[in-house]
């Protein structure tokens, strides 16, 4: 690295939305961005979804009833399957980003790899909660 | 200032090693969660009749005379506030450049999380 002989580099500063939606990331950078998306998806909803639940599946019988009663509505079971997926892509992708910590896989090609994996096995996770919330069985 | 102290020509390094500690929190704490979790899961899928008994005893069992079961679980949703604490402070980092702005969504989080923290902790101890 050396800065010695700084080159001139175009800078993009102030990019529109257009442009952000035009760009095509790869699969890495889709699943970089959603575990931000996702963090603070789950971040928002701590106090006003999940803590409350929480709290009613917890504190008594009569409680617990209600919030099956809560989760049987049809608005709740997708705001729950939201947070499902951005739970399970969230765990996913941390564990990838934790293997690169211990510097297991990060040349460029096992990097593609492991985040296919990430959408694979978090959407494959999240299809079975979603089918199981469903009432598939 | 001396020289031995800049990298280069133009940085210099300063600061008190606030990144290198958050860098390591994150982590740390994102093992402790996916810990937690996985037994957690472990222990649901070996409940063979999962009802509102067998549920709350993940969070209230007790082990050596201790409230074992309330213990891990705060443990756990500390290490969710502190993770959260420094994931959203990187959002608001990368995004949000008036300091005055980002101070004030530093603090709202800060709220958000404690106030999080408080209520998770009333529901578990009153258990």
């Amino acid at each position: 690295m050396s800065d010695s002989a700084p080159k001139p580099r175009p800078q993009y500063r102030n990019i529109s939305v257009p442009q952000i939606l035009s760009y095509r990331l790869p699969l890495a950078g889709k699943s970089s961005i959603l575990h931000r998306v996702s963090g603070a998806l789950l971040f928002l909803c701590l106090p006003l979804v999940l803590v409350p639940l929480f709290a009613l599946s917890v504190s008594s019988p009569e409680s617990f009833a209600a919030m099956h009663a809560w989760v049987s509505h049809p608005a709740c079971k997708i705001v729950l399957l939201i947070l499902i997926w951005g739970f399970l892509h969230h765990f996913c992708a941390g564990i990838r980003y934790l293997a690169f910590d211990l510097h297991i896989g990060v040349d460029k090609v096992s990097g593609q790899k492991s985040a296919g994996l990430v959408f694979g096995v978090s959407l494959a996770l999240t299809l079975v909660f979603g089918l199981k919330l469903f009432g598939a069985w | 200032m001396t020289t031995q102290e800049r990298i280069g020509t133009k940085r210099l390094v300063v600061g008190a090693h606030y990144g290198t500690r958050d860098f390591i929190v994150q982590r740390m704490t994102a093992v402790i969660m996916a810990v937690y979790t996985v037994v957690l899961c472990a222990a649901l899928l070996f409940t063979s009749n999962l009802d509102f008994e067998s549920w709350r005893h993940l969070f209230t069992f007790y082990c050596i005379g201790l409230p074992m079961g309330q213990i891990l679980a705060t443990l756990a949703f500390f290490s969710l506030a502190w993770h959260a604490w420094v994931g959203v402070r990187d959002i608001w980092m990368d995004y949000a450049k008036p300091t005055g702005v980002r101070l004030f969504l530093e603090v709202l989080t800060i709220l958000w999380l404690v106030g999080s923290v408080v209520y998770f902790v009333k529901i578990l101890w009153s258990l």
